[in-house]
């Protein structure tokens, strides 16, 4: 890693979300700025040129929903190695949920992981808690949070508890137009769930969590959002009647937007027939008909963005029986190879469009500076690969967790560097 | 016959053959059992361990029964759920298991799938003694052998399992096992009881009483937990008993002679009244006979013996 505030990626294939087909040419930052792109001549250049030949030049990879474990479960990940994750995966800003301990509910804890990351190459743009200890009642101080760098507001891990705190917390979020993340389970409904209620859980004798506990808390909030018009984000959306839930709303101008999480659009949970804890987390792993409502989702654009719920977990505590593991699995590492294999390589998704959903799309829902070639936006760039492949090697992710189900899975596009902050890396993966 | 499985985690993927030559072994078994000295040498020098994370009588004594009329040495470990949850973990435990060269696990624990799992980290061989609500293979065949002697063969046999089936693992092994053989099979409960997409096991689904009466050839009734009613998933007991009790009365008024088969332990007046489960109809305590020997038989079946010994009669 190097800093480099001038810099020409030569001959590269560059998307952009704003153009809907990628264009063959040069992409020169200065002054950490994008401030050209297309044929760039090298003579003369005084800066740093990079050879980006069959590579593709995309906006920095915006990972908005991603668990860094920091503070309280250093053991499980740190500001530092989720970043090290990030890059890996190629995204250069990652949005960690507030579910640490303490949680992010204080501008203490906000202020804390914003200096943790200072001096790292990934962005962290930290989620709040929408109430005090997400503990369901007291609003956190919204103002202050703001102010001090959270970008979205969200008791993920659990629902805002009740309907009239979610009103409220709308309310109130309308001051700052951020978006209300929620992580939509109806605990009542969900109890001890374990995986999706279904043919398969009724098999394996596992409780299940109905697809209703997800779609009445979606039903509720959208609901809100239309009589408050604030912004609702929903989080890992994963059953096909919250896709319709979403469409139907947005047709109505409720101002909401949701993503999916790579594992809800490859796997269903016939998966989980060998009780592998691997494949557990929340939302569960749905049936196939919810996985092919992913893709109709995003291929319609009711699903805005792809994000990851990057959940790490010790080996101590995910090996366990299925039953008391916890729920989570590592995401950052995988993502944008599931992305091209599933989605751009089938014709789901084009290649703009896949990009788009990992970088313009979060970064409009969350206001941030980021997701963008235009000129004289701020230089964040994600360099790969799309047709080299590797095979996903537990021991060899960067995370400090290795809880993914896609161990030994051959991934389609291989990250060759990333700029930003103004720092170049190359990325260092020896089987090329 | 060729037997090739290792464990037995549950009757799911059985063939008729398979569990025709283990009730088949069964009752040779049986018949061991009511000799004057009820022991024969069959497992001497096998060592195997009762791993029992969640409490049970019965069965834990029935295996234990099992074992010491095949004359295996036997360990037995208890651990209710919840201290080994704060202590050591399964893969620990299973680690001290190789370490101490035991050939078979019996295993019961709370977690389905949690056997599966064992399977994973050691060599021995694993008897599911049942796991969560996901199966309770030895039972299931238990009943089956019951079931058996009394209707010869259980094709076309009609066997309404009646009670809680979604919190049930002895309904899943019935289930596979019963289907296996032939008979029909029907789950009788109100719709709490009953799993999600239960219809997946080509079952027929009663919610009346005195329809599946009606239909079925022989009722399997299982235990309702009382905890259940806290959960809200029936309202009360005199609500179930009136609904779904079993009495002499419902019976006689099918005017058939309907076969009453139950896992135990009996809540008498509510799944079923107190003198029809002392009643001629009623196979209760054959089911507990043929239990031991049903399990002196699976723990030979995966002992690897006869493995052993069909590889030596071939070299001879």
């Amino acid at each position: 890693m190097q800093r480099e505030n001038k810099l020409l990626f030569k001959n590269g294939t560059v998307v952009d979300p704003e153009r809907k087909d990628p264009q063959q040419g040069d992409v020169l930052v200065e002054d950490g700025k994008i401030t050209s792109i297309g044929n760039i001549d090298a003579d003369g250049f005084d800066g740093l040129v990079v050879d980006v030949t069959d590579k593709i030049v995309c906006p920095g990879l915006i990972d908005m929903h991603v668990h860094l474990r920091e503070p309280g479960r250093e053991d499980e990940e740190t500001v530092e190695t989720g970043a090290a994750a990030a890059m890996a995966g190629g995204f250069t800003s990652v949005c960690p949920m507030p579910n640490t301990d303490p949680c992010a509910d204080s501008s203490e804890v906000i202020h804390y992981l914003k200096n943790r990351a200072k001096d790292l190459l990934v962005d962290v743009y930290p989620i709040a808690a929408v109430t005090k200890g997400r503990a369901g009642e007291q609003l956190t101080e919204m103002g202050d949070l703001v102010k001090t760098g959270a970008v979205a507001f969200s008791d993920d891990g659990d629902p805002v508890a009740t309907a009239e705190v979610m009103r409220r917390a709308m309310e109130y979020s309308l001051m700052f137009d951020v978006p209300i993340i929620e992580h939509c389970e109806d605990k009542s409904l969900a109890k001890k769930g374990v995986m999706n209620e279904s043919a398969v859980s009724t098999r394996l004798g596992l409780p299940g969590i109905p697809g209703l506990s997800e779609d009445i808390i979606v039903s509720r909030d959208i609901l809100i959002a239309e009589f408050t018009g604030a912004k609702l984000h929903i989080a890992h959306i994963s059953t096909a009647r919250s896709v319709a839930l979403v469409r139907e709303a947005k047709k109505r101008g409720v101002r909401v937007t949701c993503e999916v999480m790579p594992h809800h659009f490859v796997l269903n949970d016939e998966t989980i027939s060998a009780y592998a804890p691997d494949y557990k987390m929340n939302p569960p792993l749905r049936t196939q008909a919810d996985v092919e409502a992913m893709l109709e989702g995003l291929k319609d654009g009711t699903i805005d963005v792809i994000a990851t719920d990057h959940a790490p977990h010790s080996v101590e505590e995910k090996e366990v029986e299925f039953l008391y593991a916890p729920f989570g699995i590592v995401g950052l590492e995988t993502a944008l190879g599931l992305v091209l294999k599933y989605l751009v390589e089938p014709g789901v998704l084009t290649l703009s469009q896949a990009i788009a959903k990992m970088t313009r799309e979060p970064a409009n829902i969350l206001n941030l500076d980021r997701g963008t070639l235009k000129k004289a936006a701020t230089a964040s760039l994600t360099i790969f690969d799309s047709r080299a492949t590797w095979e996903v090697d537990k021991a060899r992710l960067k995370s400090k967790s290795k809880n993914t189900p896609f161990h030994g899975w051959e991934m389609q596009g291989s990250v060759f560097g990333l700029y930003n902050k103004g720092m170049w890396w190359l990325a260092d993966r020896e089987d090329g | 016959m060729d037997f090739n499985r290792k464990h037995l985690l549950g009757l799911e993927g059985f063939t008729r053959e398979e569990i025709s030559y283990i009730l088949d072994t069964s009752e040779s078994f049986k018949e061991v059992l009511s000799r004057q000295i009820p022991k024969v040498p069959t497992l001497r020098g096998k060592t195997i361990v009762n791993l029992f994370f969640e409490d049970s009588t019965r069965t834990r004594i029935s295996f234990e029964l099992a074992e010491k009329r095949l004359s295996a040495d036997t360990v037995n470990f208890s651990a209710s759920t919840s201290s080994v949850k704060k202590g050591e973990t399964l893969r620990d435990t299973a680690r001290n298991i190789e370490a101490m060269k035991i050939d078979m696990v019996v295993m019961r624990h709370a977690a389905a799938g949690a056997p599966l799992y064992l399977t994973q980290c050691v060599d021995a061989a694993i008897i599911n003694a049942g796991d969560g609500q996901h199966e309770h293979p030895t039972q299931g065949l238990l009943d089956l052998m019951t079931l058996r002697t009394k209707f010869g063969s259980l094709d076309g046999v009609k066997v309404a399992i009646v009670g809680d089936i979604s919190h049930s693992r002895v309904a899943r092994s019935n289930i596979y096992g019963l289907q296996a053989l032939g008979a029909e099979v029907g789950l009788c409960a109100p719709p709490t009881f009953l799993p999600y997409q239960a219809e997946q096991w080509n079952v027929e689904i009663f919610h009346n009483l005195d329809e599946a009466l009606e239909w079925a050839d022989a009722l399997n009734v299982l235990r309702i937990q009382l905890e259940r009613q806290e959960k809200g998933l029936f309202s009360t007991l005199r609500e179930y008993h009136n609904l779904f009790g079993v009495t002499r009365e419902r019976l006689e008024r099918t005017g058939k002679d309907i076969t009453i088969l139950h896992p135990g332990p009996i809540n008498r007046g509510v799944e079923i009244e107190s003198e029809l489960a002392d009643s001629e109809c009623s196979l209760i305590l054959d089911q507990v006979t043929n239990g031991v020997a049903v399990r002196m038989a699976v723990l030979y079946l995966f002992s690897g013996l006869q493995k052993q010994a069909e590889l030596k009669e071939k070299s001879k």
